[in-house]
């Protein structure tokens, strides 16, 4: 349907359509892509990044998991993954926050509006002390990580660099494309039966 | 400084599955008994001059390089601000990742027939409802003091039994005049709270 670079250090938003996929790939390598996600139809609905961990007992993002809205419904599934490893647990640094507060307020909110964002393209390693640390060399040139809108989703998006990482951001680029909707075998609906519910509740909204 | 009955301005026990929201002054010393062992506790604190400001699980996380919370923790909001600082813990280690409860939530970890059960998040909204400037889209991810989530190596998250014991504590500093606002958890699908939600204490120091 259309593709978009972003530029270094930039801010994106649109909404993706519910029955439409987001690509997004790493032009350089180590690119960071802070995203959050609203439901365009009542953004009081948005991207839970505990609801997102606990449903799938992950601290992880990757192929065949999905994203969790706060009403038990399914924002987005990540249906394709090169890069293998997606961070949701480090948030942003301070040019990220104001990238995502200027691009919120460009649809009606602000910054009481932010939440947790996700870390595409970056990895976080926890030990088992708890400690934290970033893991270099995560994604590479060429990497790419799809998004399936399972609603119409207000995503705000920018290529600041990962808080943790000490080094320059990175351009990323988008393709938005028409997809299938998710059939009854598909990976991420099968991934977990908390999915499956996941997937239920998502269709009841539509019904 | 020393904590003792002299000092002590206020302390409250919150029955087991009921909220609290309550304001705490710059300086004064905020203690969270778990009175019984293996208690849950959601808690949220707010800049009580501007409730944009807010407690930021990623940022406390980040700020520290650690996702445990104990003695030392700086409970930092979304814009920077230190809110409180953990300035003693006797159970030794609280979860930020797991977030609260909600009638959705349970939904899809336990069963669609789960929607009417009593969770946090309606908590949440029963404490906002009669408290002015605060509304859903206030509600961030939460601290769950006195709960176990381990991460491992490979990315997992699990829930594990709680290592809180009765009479445990933790206690902080507020930095800043902040709102605290708790839901004492009422779940009863899963460990979090030994099965048997149960009465906490909460105790201010001037």
């Amino acid at each position: 349907m259309f593709e978009e670079t972003i530029q270094p250090g930039a801010s994106w938003s649109h909404v993706l359509k519910h029955g439409t996929a987001l690509r997004i790939t790493d032009l350089e390598g180590g690119a960071n892509l802070g995203a959050l996600f609203y439901n365009f139809e009542c953004a009081t609905e948005r991207y839970n990044m505990p609801d997102t961990l606990k449903a799938q007992h992950i601290a992880r993002l990757t192929k065949g998991f999905v994203l969790y809205s706060d009403m038990g419904r399914i924002l987005c599934s990540i249906t394709e993954d090169s890069a293998g490893w997606h961070d949701p647990l480090a948030g942003c640094s301070i040019a990220g926050r104001d990238s995502f507060v200027v691009e919120l307020e460009k649809w009606g909110l602000w910054p009481r509006d932010l939440v947790a964002n996700v870390n595409f393209f970056s990895r976080i390693d926890v030990a088992a002390d708890g400690g934290m640390s970033y893991h270099e060399g995560n994604s590479r040139a060429g990497s790419s990580v799809e998004l399936r809108a399972e609603m119409n989703v207000l995503t705000i998006l920018n290529t600041c660099s990962h808080p943790l990482a000490q080094h320059e951001p990175k351009p990323v680029h988008l393709a938005v494309r028409k997809v299938a909707p998710p059939a009854e075998d598909d990976a991420c609906r099968l991934s977990r039966p908390e999915n499956g519910r996941g997937f239920v509740l998502t269709e009841r909204y539509f019904a | 400084m020393t904590l003792n009955d002299h000092n002590l301005r206020y302390r409250h026990v919150i029955p087991a599955g009921d909220f609290w929201i309550h304001e705490i002054q710059a300086g004064e010393h905020f203690r969270i008994v778990d009175l019984h062992g293996n208690q849950a506790v959601d808690t949220l604190f707010y800049n009580a001059k501007n409730y944009a400001d807010r407690y930021s699980a990623q940022d406390t996380i980040r700020e520290q390089r650690n996702i445990y919370l104990t003695t030392g923790t700086r409970l930092m909001s979304n814009f920077g601000t230190a809110l409180l600082t953990i300035t003693a813990d006797t159970c030794g280690r609280h979860d930020t990742l797991g977030g609260a409860c909600s009638n959705e939530s349970n939904m899809v970890r336990y069963a669609i027939e789960k929607r009417h059960m009593h969770a946090c998040r309606a908590s949440f909204m029963k404490a906002i409802m009669n408290w002015p400037g605060l509304e859903k889209r206030d509600i961030p991810p939460n601290i769950n003091f006195f709960m176990n989530v381990p991460v491992t190596p490979e990315g997992k998250l699990t829930f594990e039994d709680g290592i809180s014991e009765p009479g445990k504590y933790v206690e902080m500093r507020a930095e800043i005049d902040v709102l605290c606002l708790i839901s004492n958890c009422p779940q009863l699908n899963n460990p979090c709270n030994g099965y048997n939600p149960t009465p906490v204490e909460v105790l201010i120091w001037a």
